[in-house]
């Protein structure tokens, strides 16, 4: 069988697990089995990739494998992965893993709950695997109906109002997503839903492009918070509970990126050169514009929803400047930005399990009453501020460097905005540290409060050492992702000859 | 010659700082303390061997010390031109900074025992200590800009933990962030000159090739000015000073080793670094810079004439001095070992000043040990009481003043001999500031050891000599600064890197030293005695002058106005207002016209059965009229 096919094999048995299981023990066992599992595969995954292509592989996707389970609409489940599947792999296959941990304690109905957020890593597992057009969307959907429930029964805070807003929203998105796709279908005149069969026969009318290429840039690019249709993510991140937002954030928003890479752009090139610019633009302003938000913000989570507006458009920011550089910077933007903003909503959740409240008004000095949960916090938080040896750094440094090859005006003007936000998301990181990590201690409650416990100290050491790993030791990740970028961008490069 | 082993200059610090990072708090303080001190004694020791072997060695063919790299590997690809590189590089000035950086944090970690004694954190400050020195010898090895670039965030975040080492104390914290935001702000502009010089330039080392640099034309300017206002923002120029006087809130010895000696000359570092660059290809923009320095090094120097708070004068006295260093840099019209005297005498004031800036800010810290209090009120008739913090003080004050034989004179008289050289007038207003420094440095000494004893303050706790933890860094680099200035600092480092011989200037020399001299006369009349009659009658003559100087011209407000009011509340909060109240508001009202369509609709579906018989016979009888109609 397919080592891919794991990827969903796993959370099919872990679902079936949970269903029997009686016990909260037996829950959590077949989590952590599961879950741990699901992490190792990847890390096997990432090795066993890096190997072949050291062997000299050069198929675009290895482990291909292929079903049909739709004839009338040559719809297959088609499998296979490049370096940057993988590394989305990767990374889902951490957040879900300390994901478990960080809901540990969470209650009640915790055996549903798990239920759902299994489904849900599905889902995500899914659609990185998939490379047929159906399949992906099918799985994207699975990926976004949890959510809902996840957010309407655990959630906090107005709760049913968020889940309803994110689940309309997604789904609006994934409305214009279908047209899309079957946009791409039946332009395409292909015999197959296969992306990659469909970019090899390149032959979409350029006015259809005009028509879908906005519509599936579109539809992935709300998961993306694209601004104006951004405005699901505080929300939904404010309401969720912590391993949610963290999986949230942390993957599912990256399944927008990476949709709008490999769907949109990889598929209709000539549209993406003609039409790029207006997304460009809207992207630019979510870099800004998330990150001036932030700035006022009070709520802990909401100033990390913006922060994710501003980073997560920094995305598709670099992606439209489509060159080589900035691409792989984008991919690395996806991977550094999964890591610490789950390590923020992990840390955000454990903060706010304590103090009962994420106002930052109403807490101060908890560096001397947590020190372990403050100390991650800094850090995350120099993270994200792109601190050198932590991942923020090399994936902006490789999005500014990528940009600036772009030699117009035009380009150079949007790069050059996009750099203002690393000054920004200093003044807000830096605004909330000062605030609720020092000063003394000013509410006599938070005097009794106690640090992290075992399994909250876990995940967040697992998530540190990721981010630092990341920014440490990029070029190996720098490299997996450059051929498979120097492919998807190959029929643009063509193109501007 | 071997030079392998220099990676352990790196190296230790850093395995310093996540042992004692990791494992500090289960440490007893007088161990985690001898850990890291041992190891910058390491790292010292190989630094001066480096420096001895390095110029030892001889130089080669055409009269320069060779560059060495010992290390380079690639570290994050970008292009196939564009990479960034981590690696060492040996030359003059990078082996020159390992002694400056290697002294200093060894005389402040020794000095921190004392001055740190029994401090809750102790294993924490210890531990940012090594940050620092390792990011810090990271940042002067850097062989290509964005190492440089990677190395100077780290050194801005080592700073901010430091600065807010007091992390209960509001204004430390305060302090803590003003400086990084203020230094990000200014790395913006660095950032997108190496952005510039990447692109243009094809690579991010110190040495592309010419006809690229050719091929650039006019943006090889752009680039290196965007790159100097990162340097200016990190060497406090004016008007990104700001952040220094506030950093002083850390403790002071941290004051000392990064807000003195080290982090705040990086600025000079920089453009020392490019200077090839700057003066085959942007000449106009290295003049700017001078002016620039002139006019910051006028304006700390006069906001320094008036302060109260000991450790503001030093900053204000430190803002003062990099800008010379800046000014002899600037001035450099060519690059030959003549015409770029300021390239040598910017660099030979950077290794002087450390030293005994360095002096300053310790024994000004065995003053604050001793009376808990960074006042002047609270000083006055200190001499008695600690004599070596008293005469270490003044040998330093003597120097910084301009004095031979001590180290300040010589580079400062190179200084303005380069400026002379370059023009008259900056060379007056040069030896005027030079004036002023020796004027306001006397007032600060006779302040602390002189004048008006607070005997109240006193009586009650008697002011005690530091000891020897401290006291022993104040002698060391009280000698250094008797010796330093014989160096024959030009066979090190020069313009081209050919050995030029210092000579003075005897009509330069003799002038700043009347008007050094001629300062300090003032100083103790005005200051010296126990009434000062002169001075207040002074201040309250220019009153608003002196209160707007204390107030350091406002520039603190006129800061705080841009980043609370503008930044605040009129681009953030009207943005977030829009978010909540536009674009929510448009989602929120396409699910409302939904909902009040759909209930709009509901009242047809009412299960009346009388509802839907007067509906069918509507419809039925409006189908018929149609019908008719047509």
């Amino acid at each position: 069988m397919n080592i891919l096919s794991f990827f969903v094999l796993i959370p099919l048995l872990m679902l079936l697990g949970l269903w029997l299981s009686r016990s909260l023990n037996q829950v959590r066992g077949v989590m952590v089995v599961g879950s741990s599992a699901l992490l190792l595969l990847s890390i096997y995954l990432t090795i066993d990739y890096l190997g072949l292509r050291s062997a000299g592989a050069t198929e675009e996707m290895l482990y291909t494998d292929s079903y049909m389970w739709y004839a009338p609409l040559h719809i297959c489940y088609s499998i296979g992965v490049d370096g940057i599947s993988v590394a989305m792999l990767l990374l889902s296959g951490i957040i879900v893993f300390t994901g478990t941990f960080a809901s540990w304690k969470l209650k009640p109905l915790t055996k549903e709950y798990f239920l759902w957020f299994t489904l849900l890593s599905l889902g995500v597992f899914g659609f990185f695997i998939s490379t047929d057009l159906f399949t992906m969307f099918m799985f994207y959907e699975v990926a976004l109906i949890p959510m809902y429930l996840l957010i309407g029964v655990w959630g906090s805070g107005r709760k049913e109002y968020s889940a309803m807003k994110l689940t309309l929203m997604l789904m609006g998105a994934s409305a214009f997503l279908l047209c899309g796709i079957l946009g791409i279908y039946y332009g395409s005149g292909a015999q197959t839903m296969n992306v990659l069969e469909i970019a090899a026969l390149h032959n979409i009318p350029l006015d259809l492009q005009r028509i879908f290429f906005p519509l599936t840039f579109l539809g992935f690019g709300v998961l993306g918070a694209l601004f104006p249709f951004h405005t699901w993510s505080p929300d939904g991140h404010a309401s969720a509970p912590t391993a949610v937002s963290m999986l949230h954030a942390g993957v599912l928003m990256k399944l927008g990126g990476y949709g709008c890479f490999r769907v949109a752009m990889y598929l209709m090139p000539e549209a993406t050169q003609e039409l790029g610019w207006i997304f460009l633009v809207l992207t630019t302003i979510s870099v800004v514009y998330g990150a001036f938000s932030a700035v006022v913000q009070t709520d802990l989570k909401y100033i990390n929803a913006y922060s994710s507006v501003s980073h997560c458009g920094l995305v598709l920011f670099a992606l439209l400047m489509m060159t080589r550089t900035s691409c792989t910077g984008a991919i690395l933007q996806m991977l550094s930005h999964g890591l610490m903003t789950a390590l923020f909503f992990a840390l955000i959740g454990m903060i706010y399990g304590r103090t009962h409240t994420r106002d930052i008004r109403e807490m101060s000095g908890l560096m001397k009453i947590m020190p372990f949960l403050s100390v991650g916090y800094v850090i995350a938080g120099l993270a994200n501020l792109g601190l050198p040896g932590l991942s923020g750094f090399i994936a902006e440094m490789t999005i500014f460097v990528g940009s600036f090859e772009n030699a117009d005006t035009f380009h150079r003007v949007c790069t050059i905005i996009a750099c203002t936000s690393i000054v920004i998301t200093a003044v807000y990181i830096l605004r909330v540290v000062g605030k609720i990590l020092f000063h003394t201690v000013k509410n006599p409650h938070h005097l009794e409060l106690t640090d992290a416990t075992w399994d909250e100290r876990f995940a967040v050491i697992c998530l540190i050492i990721a981010v630092a790993g990341l920014g440490m030791a990029p070029f190996w990740v720098s490299d997996m992702l450059h051929d498979s970028v120097n492919t998807i961008l190959s029929a643009h490069l063509s193109i501007l000859k | 010659m071997d030079y392998s082993y220099t990676i352990l200059i790196l190296l230790l610090p850093m395995l310093s700082f996540i042992v004692l990072g990791l494992a500090g708090m289960r440490m007893q303080h007088k161990v985690a303390g001898a850990i890291g001190t041992a190891v910058l004694g390491i790292v010292a020791v190989l630094s001066y061997a480096t420096a001895y072997f390095y110029f030892g060695n001889g130089r080669s063919a055409d009269g320069t010390y060779e560059k060495l790299m010992p290390y380079n590997f690639e570290w994050l690809p970008f292009t196939s031109n564009l990479h960034i590189d981590l690696g060492i590089l040996l030359d003059p000035i990078s082996v020159m900074m390992l002694i400056v950086i290697s002294t200093v944090s060894l005389m402040v970690h020794i000095y921190s025992f004392g001055y740190m004694k029994g401090e809750k954190g102790f294993q924490r400050y210890y531990a940012f200590l090594s940050l620092f020195t390792f990011s810090m010898l990271g940042l002067v090895v850097a062989t290509n800009i964005f190492q440089m670039y990677i190395f100077w965030e780290l050194v801005g975040v080592s700073s901010y933990l430091l600065i807010g080492f007091y992390y209960t104390k509001p204004e430390a914290v305060a302090a803590s962030k003003k400086a990084f935001i203020v230094t990000r702000f200014a790395d913006l502009g660095f950032l997108i000159g190496i952005l510039i010089y990447g692109y243009y330039a094809g690579t991010f080392t110190f040495e592309p090739e010419t006809q690229m640099l050719i091929a650039a034309g006019g943006m090889m300017p752009w680039a290196l000015g965007l790159m100097f206002v990162g340097g200016a923002g990190k060497s406090a120029m004016f008007p990104l000073h700001i952040w220094l006087p506030d950093a002083m809130e850390g403790p002071t010895p941290v004051s000392a080793l990064i807000h003195a000696a080290t982090m705040v000359v990086a600025g000079v570092y920089l453009v020392a670094r490019m200077f090839p660059i700057f003066i085959a290809y942007a000449p106009e923009v290295l003049h700017w810079i001078a002016y620039l320095g002139v006019l910051t090094a006028f304006y700390a120097a006069a906001v320094a004439c008036v302060q109260t708070d000991i450790k503001r004068v030093l900053a204000f006295s430190t803002i003062s001095q990099i800008a010379f260093m800046v000014v002899a840099l600037g001035v450099c019209i060519g690059a030959d070992t003549h015409e770029g005297l300021g390239y040598m005498a910017g660099m030979f004031h950077l290794f002087t000043h450390a030293m005994f800036k360095a002096l300053l800010f310790l024994g000004a810290g065995a003053i604050i040990h001793a009376v808990h209090s960074n006042e002047m009120s609270a000083m006055g008739g200190l001499r008695k009481y600690m004599p070596i913090t008293h005469i270490t003080f003044l040998i330093a004050c003597l120097a910084i003043a301009g004095i031979p034989p001590f180290s300040g004179f010589f580079s400062k008289d190179e200084i303005l001999a380069a400026c002379f050289q370059f023009s008259p007038v900056v060379g007056w207003m040069m030896s005027i500031i030079a004036g002023m420094t020796a004027f306001y440095m006397f007032r600060l000494y006779y302040g602390i050891f002189w004048g008006k004893e607070n005997k109240e303050l006193h009586a009650h706790h008697t002011p005690h000599e530091a000891p020897l933890s401290m006291s022993f860094p104040l002698m060391f680099l009280a000698a250094v600064t008797c010796v330093s200035g014989f160096i024959p600092f030009g066979h090190f480092v020069s313009s081209n890197g050919q050995a030029y011989d210092i000579h003075l200037n005897a009509q330069v020399a003799i002038t700043s030293v009347c008007i050094a001299i001629v300062a300090i006369v003032l100083a103790t009349f005005m200051y010296m005695k126990e009434q000062q009659p002169v001075a207040d009658k002074l201040a309250a003559t220019f009153k608003t002058l002196h209160r707007a100087a204390y107030r350091r011209f406002y520039m603190d407000e006129i800061w705080m106005f841009v980043t609370k009011k503008i930044i605040f509340r009129c681009i953030s909060t009207p943005l977030a207002w829009f978010d909540r109240h536009a674009v929510d508001q448009f989602f929120n009202f396409t699910a409302w016209s939904a909902n009040a369509s759909a209930d709009e609709v509901r009242g047809m579906q009412s299960g009346k059965i009388q509802s839907y018989c007067i509906w069918f016979l509507i419809g039925a009888l409006a189908f018929t009229v149609m019908l008719l109609l047509v």
